[in-house]
């Protein structure tokens, strides 16, 4: 192993900048002579508009434009990226998501109007001059109120507020499983909604070249060809060669910032109106009621065992919440993305899913870490761990027993998938071993002397990453491709440009990659950069989201080196006057085989650019390649994750005291910056069990709109975690790599909660709900206590 | 407009400034320094600490006035030239950045707590930092970096005496 290569774990190459204050966030551009935008948005959850008067914030200090939803009716809405069928064959009701609300308000933060200032605060305050005439009507926010019948409707074109009404698998043939079953356990579980809250606020600069007619639209997006697609085809209806889209140093995203937001196309559209580019920064408050929120799901689920505990059947019903108004992959995060997971890492023979998506009036509900994959994970982890405790079986010896065996692979679920590869034995071993599960029963007799109550819980999870198969996609409704470009130019001196259509907003593919090239090739790092987040530079690319960065961009540049050392050694043949089979490349050197001829890649790469004496008929000058990757299957990491908690009974403070996590994320890169996409994912976790949720009260209001409101995980709320990490290679493509960005945060939450109910399982807790914070705890243990009191 | 004058990162630095105007706005938009972010706007998140009068503070605590005559050190101004500060340079070698957001307010109010502390324990190291969010890391890495540096910087205090 070189020591720049794979499997080493290089120091990050983006760190120097970001370390000295050298980033170049969205925020921290200045374009010459720009103006500010500021939107105002709705305070209510659902208002009719009778009308709006500008006119005094038109006339406002500093004042270039104030537009409104009558300004941009006649455009296009915000596009959904994926359409999805009801169980009749219909599809699902799209209506229209204006990026500036005509007519209606339909949830707090909805976009009213904005006004484009000499400076934001002068935007700002001409904002409060804004008098618009809302008629405040009903809003609906719980989704069995939302589809009863009687509840109010957030779209007239949308019967019930149901967006649809799907189903995977047959119920009738679920039900026959279910009919010879000696057991059926039952769980309802809520996947509660949360904020992804990436540290850097979305942002967005627009501006217009009146001499080429060009816009640029600077953002702060994951896949800013997509923003690009959407924006220009869907909603304003500009011409691609006339769009550049540009997502500088991007601060988190977690998947919010994959999706299309009204601001880009606000800013991008207005600003050949003032004749000026556009800045909108969001304030912290304002990405809490305009990020895509993340989960909130409602699921009941049944499971049919046999006397042996073998999982017979599994039939899931599920609600899911998707907001106001559809946002880009919101769609198929309940279904493609969920039901396709249920049979995890078990032999289930029959599965049968069904989902109704819904409207209410909150912000649009889209994928957040795991996107799907953690809401499967969790109602599956915490049934499977219900019916080891009505059963009397072991947490670990159920989840043996029903394991996929390591042979049985490739493995075909009754839900679609077909994993490839996976081992969940050794990654349980492991985690057995790290977590010291020999030693818990002493822990907790320990913790016990000391008033606590100790517990242990356990996932043991698959997920599906690495998207996607476009014809997989494709036929399952999405109406993108999920494919990957990458180019490698070499430069005549031997350095190297890849451009990349993935786009990195923390995961450190400016490293990852360049190990990739660098292992390749045999050049140092320091001869090899990372191009990424621009429209203008990289070809057609989808961007970085669903841990598909390495799976997909990884072996688009693979494929595009392939062809760049086949290529070089053509060179090589022809200039060492040698046959081409007789060519060897290693460790950065040409050879011909059986004499001591060689040449350095550097010197390949200078002939291609000096072709004296080429045969022009059979060999073209330059070396620059450019390939396209779409893969044959998802990946399918998958894994174990342990956590220990110690609950307070007196106050209900559950504090995590040990967290494990064992991963198969297949062939490990760079072993440093995996493990810290992992604890980022198991933060994640942790904070969705114990520490976040998104409130709305019954009229609307978003009650945690702030960090003071919204528990965001802090240093001290957190333990050391042990990770680690098992190897199955993923058998399509040409790294094994699986992908590791998610793993953490779909594995863990229904480890901790597990681990919480192990906790208070002594004292009559059966359930608990996320976040199962301080408050929560104290409540299920004074319930079970005093059964009457509770009532 | 009043007029503020103030030292940052050793360069005595003046600007005129609406009465309104934060620290934080100041640093970024008057000098330009755009390592200092700015993550809420309820003083929750960190990501602008910087140091006035050698304490780490949160520079959207302070007005721009408030800070006339003091001595600002921000995250451009840690640095040795092109040597990283001990702490910069643990926080590579840990891991303990991600996106990079959160990291240079990170930074500067890890240096406090080593100017107080030369050697905090793990749980010395979370409980200083809890006014600091990281949304991409799970703050292990961070105190991994933070123990390093301490190490580095006793060592070196060791070396100077």
């Amino acid at each position: 192993m070189s020591e720049t290569g794979i499997g080493a774990s290089v120091k990050r190459k983006e760190d120097k900048r970001f370390l000295t204050g050298q980033g170049n966030y969205l925020h921290d551009i200045e374009r010459p002579n720009q103006s500010y935008a500021y939107i105002l948005r709705s305070p209510m959850a659902h208002a009719k508009i009778n009308g709006i008067d500008t006119a005094a914030a038109a006339a406002a200090p500093g004042v270039l434009a104030v537009f409104t939803g009558a300004d941009t009716a006649e455009l296009g809405g915000i596009p959904c990226g994926w359409g999805v069928n009801n169980k009749d064959g219909s599809p699902m009701a799209e209506p229209k998501h204006p990026m500036l609300a005509e007519g209606k308000v339909r949830h707090v933060g909805d976009q009213v109007a904005v006004v484009i200032a000499e400076t934001y605060e002068q935007a700002k305050d001409a904002a409060e001059l804004i008098d618009v005439d809302y008629e405040e009507l009903p809003a609906v926010v719980d989704m069995v109120k939302a589809i009863s019948g009687d509840g109010p409707l957030v779209h007239d074109e949308a019967a019930d507020n149901l967006c649809y009404d799907w189903e995977l698998g047959d119920e009738a043939e679920v039900n026959q499983a279910f009919d010879g079953a000696a057991h059926v356990v039952s769980i309802d579980v809520t996947n509660n909604r949360l904020v992804p809250n990436a540290m850097e606020p979305r942002a967005a600069i627009g501006e217009y070249d009146k001499a080429t007619g060009e816009y640029t639209l600077y953002t702060t997006s994951q896949n800013p060809h997509v923003i690009r697609l959407l924006m220009g085809a869907f909603v304003l209806g500009l011409p691609e060669h006339k769009l550049r889209v540009v997502a500088p140093d991007v601060g988190g995203g977690f998947g919010s910032k994959i999706y299309h937001y009204a601001e880009e196309a606000i800013v991008t559209w207005a600003a050949p109106k003032v004749g000026r580019p556009i800045k909108w920064v969001a304030e912290r408050t304002e990405s809490f009621m305009s990020d895509a929120h993340g989960r909130d799901h409602i699921t009941h689920a049944d499971l049919a065992l046999d006397a042996e505990g073998k999982f017979l059947g599994l039939k899931v019903y599920t609600k899911a919440n998707m907001g106001a108004y559809l946002s880009t992959f919101s769609t198929c995060v309940p279904t493609y993305l969920h039901s396709t997971l249920l049979a995890g890492v078990y032999t289930t023979p029959k599965i049968y899913s069904e989902v109704k998506a819904i409207f209410t009036n909150t912000v649009p509900v889209d994928a957040y870490r795991g996107a799907g994959r953690p809401e499967a994970t969790y109602l599956l982890e915490r049934l499977v761990s219900k019916a080891a405790w009505e059963l009397g079986i072991d947490q670990v010896e159920i989840r043996r027993k029903n394991f996929i065996p390591k042979d049985a692979f490739p493995y075909q679920t009754p839900v679609a998938l077909q994993y490839d590869s996976g081992d969940y034995d050794a990654t349980l071993d492991k985690a057995l071993e790290l977590a010291d599960y020999a030693g818990f029963p002493a822990r907790k007799a320990e913790a016990a002397q000391r008033g606590k109550l100790r517990g242990i819980g356990f996932s043991t999870y698959v997920e599906a990453c690495g998207i996607a198969p476009s014809a997989v996609v494709g036929s399952l409704g999405a109406r993108a491709g999920l494919f990957e470009s990458a180019n490698v130019r070499v430069h005549p001196t031997g350095s190297v440009s890849i451009f990349t259509g993935s786009h990195s907003h923390g995961q450190g593919h400016e490293t990852t990659f360049a190990q990739l090239v660098s292992e390749t090739l045999g050049i140092p790092l320091d001869n090899i950069d990372i191009v990424h987040g621009d429209t203008n530079k990289v070809a057609f690319g989808m961007g970085t989201y669903g841990s598909r960065s390495l799976a997909v961009g990884g072996e688009a540049i693979m494929k595009a080196l392939g062809k760049v050392t086949d290529k070089a050694k053509k060179i090589a043949a022809h200039i060492m006057e040698a046959s081409e089979a007789d060519i060897e490349f290693k460790d950065g050197k040409f050879t011909v085989a059986g004499t001591d001829k060689e040449m350095a890649f550097g010197e390949i790469a200078l002939a291609a650019y000096v072709p004296h004496n080429f045969p022009h008929d059979q060999l073209e000058p330059g070396l620059e390649e450019q390939a396209f990757y779409d893969p044959m299957n998802f990946t399918y990491p998958g894994g174990c994750h342990i956590c220990e908690v110690e609950v307070d009974p007196d106050t209900g403070v559950v504090e995590v005291v040990g967290m494990t996590a064992v991963d198969d994320v297949g062939r490990v890169i760079n072993p440093m910056i995996v493990e810290g996409q992992i604890h980022g994912g198991l933060a994640q976790g942790i904070g969705q069990a114990l520490l976040e949720a998104c409130v709305y009260d019954e009229d609307g209001q978003l009650v945690t709109g702030s960090y003071m409101d919204y528990c965001m995980p802090r240093a001290d709320d957190l333990p050391d975690f042990k990770a680690a990490t098992t190897e199955t290679l993923c058998a399509h493509n040409s790294l094994g790599v699986k992908g590791c960005g998610e793993v953490g945060a779909i594995g863990s939450p229904p480890s901790v909660i597990n681990a919480v109910l192990d906790a208070l399982r002594d004292r009559g807790v059966s359930d608990i709900a996320m976040p199962a914070t301080p408050q929560a705890v104290w409540k299920a243990l004074k319930a079970a206590e005093t059964p009457m009191a509770a009532e | 407009m009043p007029s503020v004058t103030m030292t940052v990162n050793g360069k005595q630095v003046s600007g005129d400034v609406e009465g309104r105007t934060l620290l934080s706005t100041f640093i970024r938009e008057n000098l330009d320094l755009t390592g200092t972010h700015i993550g809420c706007d309820t003083s929750q998140c960190g990501a602008c600490v910087v140091h006035v009068d050698g304490r780490s503070i949160k520079s959207c605590t302070l007005l721009a006035v408030q800070a006339e005559g003091a001595d600002v050190v921000t995250i451009e101004g840690l640095a040795d030239g092109e040597e990283l500060h001990p702490m910069q340079e643990a926080f590579r070698d840990c891991h303990g950045l991600q996106c990079g957001f959160c990291t240079p307010g990170m930074v500067m109010s890890a240096v406090d707590l080593l100017n107080v502390n030369p050697d905090p324990s793990d749980h010395e190291i979370r409980e200083w930092l809890e006014g600091n969010i990281c949304r991409c890391t799970g703050y292990h890495n961070i105190v991994k970096a933070v123990k390093q540096a301490a190490q580095t910087m006793r060592g070196q205090a060791a070396a100077a005496e």
